[in-house]
């Protein structure tokens, strides 16, 4: 095993060689902020947050696929690179239809979250209010388009861990979206294992088990009175 | 086959020629205008003269006026026939055999359009039939994949390259020599040599023509390429747009294998080079090196961040060479007449020639190969003749929806890589749209930005999404809504998507924005809402409706 020493934010770190600069900047304690990255699957370095800067190389490198080398210096926070990332989270926010307030993920949302280490509180873009579908056709899940940002986590869980790769992505810029199949209502796709990793996998609340998303409780209010003839009349059936 | 017996064809071919060759421009240009049509009348008229013994009808590539076509031309006799109907066949026959005037609009075939040209790259379009190999064979053709396997070794043939100076033709200017080093340089195994004919700028043309005008020449360089990095396996992946630059490749593979020229053993030496064609759908991003790759393999053309590049890591994991058309197509010629030859055309900088597709408002469109070097200003006014009814040029975008529009007062640049870089556009493949003083530069603007627009793969978010907002912001502009402000907003959203985005698509989608803004910033201030409407004092603003 050969080891490389670097520098990130002035701290000095030693890290096997092959390490990535997110895997070096967690050990050095350096939080990066990161959407489409996700610990277990193969990087993308699509979303393009962890963008760093390495002194001698004139542009900008996501730290998630890029290899740490000996000697490096490495910036993680510039006031370029916090401006970028935010409008990366601003363009984000304007391009679906993420309402914090009825979504499943609602403080469990990792979209929410990277947006307040960036500190966005509004966005100067226009919002775009796509027209975007949901599907409920899978009986354990579902998927609501309106909060996709296009991350491919569920894909890359899917495809290299489950081994079914029932998600892909079609369609270019705009038009561009997750597919299940090809193409086709999840509920109609027999390679679905209804395993559920991608719903553990998604960073927002596009992808959720079914019984969660807001309005969505069912009350057996049957059951109360039922305990209740149950415990006095000795009945325990219903 | 060995050389012998091909140098034998060659022979024959040029002995079986006949005094008079007529040539007719075949390519896609000349077909939408019935050129096919007027060859047949050109036939059945020479043999209806009784000419047959003398004169022998070619169905050529492309001789580059295409706005002109279909282009008739009597090389022999000094002759350039323009626009020619199948009808007027007949008297440009008679006009050969008889002497006088023949009905047809004649050209000028020492017209500054082609005297100013050094063609290497298209020394055989318009010149010889692109369906035959014989003709190639008899126009040198070959001699310099020969010349490679039997009197060099690959790292020769590779510092040949270097040496010459050669340059990617495909848009990044990239040193061809070193990229060819890197991948020679990787260890022995399963490597691959692309060819890449995506060619997805808007406007240009310049690779579908020297496909269609001369097929052989592109195999030739992939095969010197091959040889010199250690593949033995190339694909040309070119777009389902261009069927008769798909059916010559094809046609030229097979002639090519027939003859022992590719496949196993190559001239009988111990050398195997295979090509395949790859036919994509059409997507601008799969010209992007890394999401052809990923297309070739048969997945969706997404580019992929580099490092690792291509040529450490490319198709199926392996070492992968990828040229485009035109830089292959100088390769043959540099093998035949020398490093030397070729660094002496040119600039310091960027040797050799490039294509340029000459289109919008000028008077002579089409395709030409200039010298490094030259001054735009020579290319518009001399060679394209101006602007047509006498207008004046306002700009020239080079570079397609990665370039930028370079103004009327610079015309006097030499094109070069670095030049127009420093201008703030690129060299960029070769499209160079003229516009003069009736366009609308935010217009423009508006134009490559719709293009990107629809164009990124959408994988990475600056890109995907910021190009739907700067589109979103120059309809603003050009509606007159948009304030200052709104600019500024441009400005930064130019910053940002040029910097952060994963490939070159998004890091360049800004440029045409950008260098107008540079440019013609004042174009974008007069189409701002008038101050009297803007909330200067709090009161909510009235539109003018
Ligand atoms: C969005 C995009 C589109 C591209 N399209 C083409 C193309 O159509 N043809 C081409 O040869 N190169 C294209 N390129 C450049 C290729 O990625 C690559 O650099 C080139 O093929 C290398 O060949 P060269 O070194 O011979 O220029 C494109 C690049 C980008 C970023
Ligand atoms: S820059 Fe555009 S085209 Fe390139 S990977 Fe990103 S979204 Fe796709
Ligand atoms: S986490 Fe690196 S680009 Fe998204």
């Amino acid at each position: 095993m050969s080891v490389v020493t670097l520098k990130i934010n002035d701290i000095d770190v030693a890290v096997e060689a092959g390490t990535t600069l997110l895997d070096a900047a967690k050990e050095a304690g350096v939080r990066i902020p990161t959407l489409c990255h996700l610990d277990g699957v193969s990087d993308v370095g699509a979303c393009r947050l962890c963008l760093v800067q390495i002194e001698g190389i004139p542009k900008l490198l996501p730290a998630c696929v890029t290899e740490a080398t000996e000697g490096m210096n490495v910036t993680t926070e510039t006031p370029e690179l916090q401006e970028y990332r935010r409008m990366v989270v601003e363009m984000l926010f304007a391009e679906g239809n993420h309402v914090c307030a009825v979504c499943v993920a609602n403080e469990h949302c990792e979209l929410q979250d990277v947006a307040i280490e960036v500190g966005m509180d509004h966005t100067r873009f226009t919002y775009r209010f796509p027209e975007r579908e949901v599907d409920i056709s899978h009986p354990q899940f579902g998927i609501d388009h309106n909060r996709c940002i296009l991350c491919t986590r569920c894909v890359r869980v899917c495809d290299e861990i489950e081994g079914a790769h029932v998600w892909d992505v079609s369609g270019r810029g705009p038009a561009a979206k997750v597919i299940t199949g090809l193409n086709q209502p999840w509920g109609d796709v027999d390679a679905c294992t209804a395993c559920g990793k991608c719903v553990d996998a998604c960073p927002t609340g596009s992808i959720f088990r079914k019984g969660t998303t807001v309005a969505e409780i069912d009350r057996d209010r049957g059951k109360l009175d039922f305990l209740v003839t149950a415990r006095e009349e000795k009945k325990w059936t219903r | 086959m060995d050389w012998s017996e091909l140098i034998e064809i060659a022979e024959q071919e040029r002995n079986a020629q006949k005094a008079i060759r007529v040539h007719c421009c075949t390519s896609t240009g000349c077909q939408a205008t019935n050129s096919i049509e007027v060859k047949k009348r050109l036939v059945a008229a020479v043999k209806e003269a009784g000419l047959n013994a003398e004169v022998q009808v070619v169905g050529v590539g492309c001789p580059g006026l295409c706005g002109q076509g279909p282009i008739v031309e009597i090389p022999s006799e000094g002759l350039q026939y323009q626009k020619v109907t199948p009808d007027q066949a007949e008297s440009i026959v008679s006009a050969l055999q008889n002497g006088g005037e023949a009905d047809a609009l004649q050209g000028d075939p020492n017209h500054p359009f082609f005297s100013r040209q050094v063609r290497i790259v298209q020394e055989n379009s318009g010149k010889i039939d692109p369906e035959r190999i014989e003709e190639y064979l008899m126009a040198e053709g070959y001699q310099g994949l020969h010349h490679a396997i039997y009197e060099m070794t690959p790292a020769e043939v590779v510092q040949e390259i270097t040496k010459s100076g050669l340059r990617g033709r495909g848009g990044a200017g990239y040193p061809t020599g070193l990229k060819w080093a890197t991948v020679a340089k990787m260890p022995p195994g399963s490597k691959y040599v692309i060819c890449n004919a995506d060619e997805g700028d808007p406007g240009a043309f310049m690779d579908r023509s020297v496909l269609e005008s001369d097929p052989h020449r592109v195999l030739e360089g992939m095969a010197i390429a091959g040889y010199a990095v250690g593949a033995t396996q190339g694909y040309i992946y070119v777009r389902a747009e261009y069927p008769l630059a798909i059916s010559r490749l094809h046609k030229a593979i097979q002639q090519a294998k027939r003859k022992g020229i590719l496949g196993a053993q190559i001239f009988g030496s111990p050398v195997d080079f295979t090509i395949e064609i790859r036919v994509g759908a059409g997507a601008f991003v799969c010209g992007e090196e890394t999401a052809l790759i990923a297309s070739v393999e048969g997945g969706r053309g997404t580019p992929r961040p580099r490092p690792p590049y291509p040529a450490v890591s490319g198709l199926k994991g392996c070492p992968t060479l990828i040229n485009n058309v035109e830089t292959l197509a100088n390769i043959p010629a540099i093998l035949r007449k020398g490093a030397d030859w070729f660094s002496n055309i040119g600039t310091d900088t960027s040797k050799g020639t490039k294509i340029f597709s000459v289109t919008g408002k000028i008077r002579n469109t089409g395709l030409i190969e200039v010298p490094m070097g030259i001054s735009l200003r020579e290319i518009v006014e001399d060679m394209g003749g101006g602007v047509p009814g006498g207008g004046k040029v306002k700009a020239i975008q080079t570079g397609g929806p990665s370039g930028g529009c370079i103004p009327e007062q610079l015309l006097d640049t030499p094109v070069d890589y670095d030049s127009l870089k420093k201008l703030g556009s690129i060299m960029g493949s070769g499209g160079m749209v003229v516009m003069d003083d009736s366009t609308s530069m935010v217009q423009v603007a508006q134009f490559y930005m719709e293009f990107c627009r629809g164009e990124t793969c959408g994988k990475c978010i600056p890109c995907r999404a910021g190009t739907v907002q700067m589109y979103q912001l120059l309809t603003k502009i050009l509606n007159q809504q948009a304030t200052a402000a709104d600019v500024e907003k441009l400005k930064e959203l130019c910053g940002m998507v040029a910097a952060t985005s994963l490939c070159g698509l998004g890091q360049t989608a800004p440029n045409p924005v950008m260098s107008t803004l540079h440019y013609f910033e004042n174009e974008y201030l007069e189409l701002l809402q008038p101050a009297s409407v803007r909330p200067s004092n709090g009161k909510v603003p009235v539109r003018p409706s």
